[in-house]
Parts: C-alpha cells; structure tokens; sequence
C-alpha cells in the first residue's frame, strides 16, 4: 500500500495536500458541468449578444422631415438627409402629423422647413429650419442633433458653391480621433464587455462553493482533517482559475476574429493582467462565499456587488471623469474599472506602460486585500 | 382558499423579514444602487481634461482659446510646446483632447482666410469623443457666429421632453425599472430552490395546499415588495432627483403591475426549473444580465441588429422602460401606452403557468 512516508519533507506533504483538494474540486466541477458551461459557454453567448446588442452608432434614424410647400430649394435639402446613411426620412407635409408621431415614437425627430422656407432663402434674410428632437434620451438626441448639424452645414457648403461664393474667413475644425479613427463603439464597447462578462464568470464560479460548503456541513470535516485553511483556499482558487484563463481567452479571441476589435498592445501583458484580474474576481467570489455561509445569501449578493456595479461604475459605457467626486471615490473599489481601462488600452492603444502599470498595480493591491479578508473570516470561524 | 393563501403568503414574508441578511439584502443594495447609479450613469460630459498647443500669437487664438477655457465642460489640464509631447499625454489618458492652433491662425483670419484649427481626441471611448467634438465645434461656432457673414438658412434647434438633454433624466426613471427587477426576480428565483434543497417543499405539496395556491401564496410576497420599492424609488427620483413627474400616476402603476407580473413569474419559472439554489442562482443571472443590458437602459434598442431586436421583444424590462420614461418625462396616456401592457401580461401569464405546472410535475 502506498502512502506517505514519515521520512517525505513537510512542503511535499503540503503539495500533496494541495493536489488532493485540487483533484477533489476538479471531480465536482466534471461532474456537474455548470462549471465548464460558466466559464466557456457563458462568454460566447454573453459576448455574441452583447457585442452585436450593444451599440452607441445610431444608423437609420426615423425622422420626419415637414416640406410644407416643395419646391427645388427643399428638395436639394431633403436629399441630404436620403442620401445619409444615418437618416431614415419620412416626408410629410404638415407640422401636426409630425408632431403626432414623434408622440407615439414613429420618429425621434423633426426637421421643418416651413411655407416660406424658399422665399427666405432667396430673399435677404436668412431661412429658419427648425430642428425638433426627442430629448427624453439625452445622448441618442446629441447624436441626433450633431447628424442633422452635419448634413446641415454641408448643404450650406453646396449652396455657397453653386452660388459662386467663396468660404468666408471661417474657422476649420480639423478632427483627428486617435486610436479609433472609424469612431466604432463596438471597438471600445467588446473589450469593455469582456472585463464586465469575466467578472461575473469570475463571481459566479467561486460565489456559492465555499457557501455551499458550510451549508452542507463539508467545510468542518475539512477543516478536522490536516489540511491548512491557505490550501483550502489554493485548491478551491486553481482549478476555477484555470477555467476562468480558459474563459478569458475564448473572449479574446472572439474580439479579434468576431468583433474584428484591433489588437495593438501585447498578449504577454494581457496574459499577466487578465490572471491578476481574474485572481481579484474570484477572491471577491470567494469572500462574498465566505461572509454569507449561505447559498441564498451569497447568490443575492454576487448578483447585486458584482454585475451592475462593473455594468455602471468601470467606465465601459459611462465617463469615470464626469462623474461627482463622491461617486468616483466609490469607483476605486471596482476591479472592473481597472481591467477596463488597461483593456481599452491594450486593444486600442498599444501597451502604455503608464495605464498598464498604474491599473495593474491597484489590481495586485485588491486581490491581496480580498485574499487576507477571506483568510482572516475563514480563521474566525475555526475558532 | 383565501386563507391557506394568506397563510403561505406571511409565512414567506416572515422567512425573508426574520432572516437579517436576507432583509439586508433586500433594503441597502437598492437605497445605495440608486443613490450611486443615479449619479454616476450619465453620457454628459464634465471637466474633460483638455491641453493646448498654440503656436499662434495673435488675438483670435487668444478669444478663442479663452472661451473653451470659460466653459464649464472643460478643464485645460497641460500646455505644450511641440508635436512631440502630445501623444504622452493621450496614451496616458491625462487629456481626452489636444487643441492645437497652427502659427498663421489669427493673420489667416484677418486676411480673410479659412484658418484651420486642428483638434486631437482619444477615441478609445467614440462616444465621449464625439461628444467632445460636438461641444468643441459649438465653442467654435458660438466664437464666429457674431464675426461671421450670416449663413443663408440657420439651424433652430429645440428638444422635446428634455430642454437641457440631462441624461439623470433618463437614467433615474430607468432605474425605477431596473431596481424594481432586480429586487423581485432575486427575491423569488431563489425561493422555491431553496425549499427544495431544504426539503420543506415536498412538505408542502403534501398539505391541503393546491399548487395554484402555493404559486399566489409565493408570487405575492414579491409583488407586494416589489411594489413598495418601486414606490421608493419614484419617490426619490421626483423628490431627490428632481426628475420631472409630467404625467398621471394610474398608467404608471398599471404598467408596474404588469411588470411585476411579468417578473415575479419569470422568478418563479427559473425557481421551478431548479434543482439546487446553485441552479437558481445561475438561472436568475442568465436572465438578469440580457434583460438589463438589452433592455434599452443604457444603449437604444433601435441600435440593434435585427435579430437582436426581435429578442428583445421578449424582456419585460424592455417594455417597462418605456413606460416609466414617457410617464415622466412625455406625460404619457393611456392611449400611447396600451400597446406596451399585454405583452408584459402575456409574459406574466406564460411564465406564472409554466412555473404552476412545474410545481406539480418536477419533483425529485
């Protein structure tokens, strides 16, 4: 019979240990695939949905253009707007069926070029073209405005042209839009989606094991046995870390070939900061676990501290920058936001070894944080 | 009937109430979510650090840059001197733009001239940058309009519902919604799972209890609840927020009900379905994150590909999310909002069935 030796070294017998829980965790994760379904299913079919479902670049917006009396003078107008690819026009002919559908939200816009509209723009003063749009989604009305703005001032420009005139001193904005010159929201959207997916998975993968653990009872027959309360730890954070690693990558890759998202910085970094993050989501998986004690509890609490927090406070879709001091205080304790921001950058920028280093360290600071919390609560409880 | 009900239904309440961190649970996460979310969940754009490199030494540049310097949406976080120290500070994030004024601008201007005016922004967020051209260009605008020749036709530009484009008042309304979901899914995903686990079910099935009565008796615990917090909430977006309350209040409860509904059956179906808590738990996040993120809270619907949006025709909070913004802000009628109730009904019945017949035939 095999066995250990008394003459075998104290860190063997740990390793051997550690290996034992290892094996022990990895069983239950084979024999209930859940596991294997979060960590790779999962971020497919997050990913798919969120990165075609989520988008900022409005295409065909349903707007309603009011030409009360056509004439070639509209209709040069009006072109602009059916030649966008931004604009999905409807012509109607008075301001009341207009203002009737953009309240049953048939259109998100008015553009209205009034009775007179020729007569102005021939004569001396200027014509008036009233814009009118659903406010009630502040940023798609922005939108919405600097779109109708531009097919706007290049129907000015045509106008001047045609007329012989030439461009009066006027200043020229010249745009540059560095690092994303297409202005894709998909390409700064998916990378922000995988840090918000990734921890959820990251969550959801140690949140109830150590609960379910001292629900069932199981966590005291472990804690009589030899083994160490850092090896528990150890063999319950590898196994799921490895498959997280797994996971993560799959969203990478999908990024890439899927989503056609630019990859500028380097995979060695990526690799080191996507471990140091998915370390710190599962050792805040595993501390919410260990707080609760029960499933319930802690299921409720990993939906309600992990998902809509990195949804909202990492800076993936709203501007850390613009938020109250106070608000942004309470980003600091987001590991998302930081994985989002050397994401973004990794993807977009390269490798800048300003964001990468600063973000990557505060990570390494969380997770010890989250490991010593959870090592303290476990300790408290053996006594 | 009506009193094995009401038996069931405190009994339940009594198991979430006397829990204390199950009723932690229920009344912090959503006080703190709304306060932080509410502030934080903005598209507006405040203090963007911005930096300058003018190479010009005339007036023009000077009025001009002054004005930007004036705004409020601005912040000048650096100077610099050369092409060279631009792209430090943008890789690093320190400015999300770079104004740069070429050395002929305010001579180019005085001669007639078009003077170009080059601005430089990070576009690893697009949708910040864009906002940041939009505001600059009006800067811009708002510095020629009173020397510039008048334009032929002048843009007048007035926003419906939202004068001053606050993007709170979208949000906060949006979260009324999102809370309340969030609140009575969890309350009743887990709770059939949890009885099962526990065994106290099977006790159950084996009362005088019909399954439609223990359904009531589980679904109206999260209703009620759900309600109260729904209440809270668009009580602190009118009083704290300052969200303007434009419509009635009677199409904005009947489509809560709905909504309620609706989730408290799709709850309750994820709960059937389980086995274990584990099961529910994950059930409940397969639901809850393409509910919320395809849901119109954040990002248009109409953004969407078509099959995506086709899906969404299937999330309660999709539907929910509308009302509760044009009851606010669009003094919504009925008349305008009937077509959005039945379907969240029609959720509700679907789900609230589903989850009935389960009762009865997954036991094990």
């Amino acid at each position: 019979m095999k066995g250990p030796r008394h003459s075998d070294s104290p860190s063997q017998k740990r390793l051997m240990r550690l290996g034992g829980l290892i094996r022990k965790e990895a069983h239950q994760i084979v024999r209930d695939p859940s596991s294997i379904a979060i960590a790779f299913v999962l971020p497919v079919i997050l990913l798919l949905l969120f990165g075609y479902g989520v988008s900022l670049d409005a295409e065909h917006v349903p707007i309603a253009i009011v030409v009360e009396q056509p004439g070639r003078e509209t209709a040069g107008f009006v072109a602009g707007f059916q030649h966008s690819p931004y604009f999905a026009p409807e012509i109607m002919h008075t301001i009341q069926r207009a203002e009737q559908a953009l309240m049953h939200r048939e259109v998100d816009g008015i553009v209205w070029l009034r009775s007179n509209f020729a007569q102005e723009l021939l004569g001396p003063g200027p014509a008036t073209i009233g814009l009118i749009v659903n406010g009630v989604n502040a940023n798609q009305a922005r939108i919405i405005e600097g779109y109708v703005k531009g097919v706007w001032s290049r129907w000015l420009k045509h106008t001047a042209l045609d007329q012989g005139m030439t461009p009066g001193p006027t200043v020229a904005v010249e745009q540059r839009i560095w690092f994303n010159a297409e202005m894709r929201s998909r390409n700064f959207l998916v990378p922000g989606l995988i840090a918000i997916i990734m921890t959820l998975i990251g969550a959801l993968l140690t949140a109830m094991v150590v609960a379910r653990e001292w629900e069932r009872g199981t966590m005291e027959a472990l804690m009589v046995t030899p083994v160490r309360i850092q090896e528990i730890l150890l063999g319950k954070i590898i196994p799921y870390f490895i498959l997280g690693m797994g996971g993560m990558a799959v969203s990478v890759a999908m990024a890439v070939w899927v989503f056609e998202v630019p990859f500028r910085g380097s995979y060695g970094v990526l690799f080191v900061t996507a471990a140091l993050f998915l370390l710190t989501a599962l050792a805040m998986g595993l501390l919410i676990s260990v707080v609760a004690k029960n499933q319930f509890v802690a299921g409720q609490i990993a939906i309600i501290a992990t998902f809509l927090p990195a949804f909202i406070l990492s800076g993936f879709l709203f501007d850390i920058g613009s938020m109250p001091k106070a608000v942004q205080m309470v980003t600091y304790i987001i590991a998302a936001r930081y994985f989002v921001n050397i994401l973004q950058s990794l993807f977009l920028a390269g490798t800048v070894w300003t964001v990468v280093i600063y973000n990557a360290l505060a990570l390494g600071i969380m997770c010890l944080f989250f490991l010593f919390l959870v090592r303290k609560r476990m300790k408290k409880r053996l006594e | 009937m009506l009193r094995r009900i009401l038996a069931l239904m405190v009994k339940e309440f009594i198991s979430i109430v006397v829990d204390p961190k199950s009723r932690i649970v229920l009344i912090a996460p959503p006080i703190i979510q709304l306060m932080v979310f509410g502030y934080a969940a903005t598209f507006d754009l405040e203090r963007v650090p911005y930096a300058v490199y003018n190479e010009d030494r005339g007036r023009a540049s000077r009025d001009l840059l002054a004005l930007l310097e004036g705004s409020p949406t601005f912040q000048l976080a650096a100077r610099v001197h050369s092409d060279r120290e631009i792209r430090p500070l943008l890789d690093a994030k320190r400015v999300m733009a770079v104004v740069h004024v070429g050395p002929r601008f305010s001579e180019r201007l005085l001669r007639g001239e078009p003077a170009p005016l080059q601005v430089i922004v990070d576009g690893r967020n697009s949708n910040s940058a864009m906002i940041v051209l939009n505001y600059i260009r009006s800067i811009v605008n708002q510095y020629q309009s009173p020397a510039g020749e008048t334009a032929p036709a002048g843009l007048r530009v007035r926003f419906w519902f939202n004068q001053n484009l606050e993007s709170r008042w979208f949000i906060v309304p949006g979260l009324v919604a999102l809370l309340t979901l969030v609140v009575s899914l969890l309350l009743t995903a887990l709770s059939v799972a949890r009885e099962r686990e526990a065994g106290t079910f099977d006790q159950m099935l084996a009362t005088p209890l019909r399954p439609g009565e223990i359904l009531v008796g589980k679904a109206l615990p999260g209703f009620i609840i759900g309600m109260a917090e729904a209440t809270f909430i668009v009580l602190m977006a009118v009083y704290w927020f300052d969200v303007p309350f434009r419509g009635v209040i009677a199409p904005l409860y009947v489509g809560l009900m709905m909504f309620l509904v609706s989730a408290v059956g799709a709850g309750l179906m994820i709960s059937a379905l389980s086995v274990t808590q584990q099961q529910a738990l994950l059930g409940a996040f397969l639901f809850l994150v393409p509910a919320i993120i395809l849901s119109g809270f954040a990002t248009p619907i109409a953004n969407m590909p078509p099959a995506v949006q086709y899906l969404t025709f299937l999330n309660p909070l999709r539907y929910f999310l509308i009302i509760v913004r044009s009851v606010f802000l669009e003094a919504a009628s009925f008349e305008v909002l009937w077509n959005l109730y039945w379907p969240m009904a029609l959720i509700g019945l679907v789900t609230l069935g589903a989850a009935g017949w389960l009762f009865r035939r997954r036991m094990y």
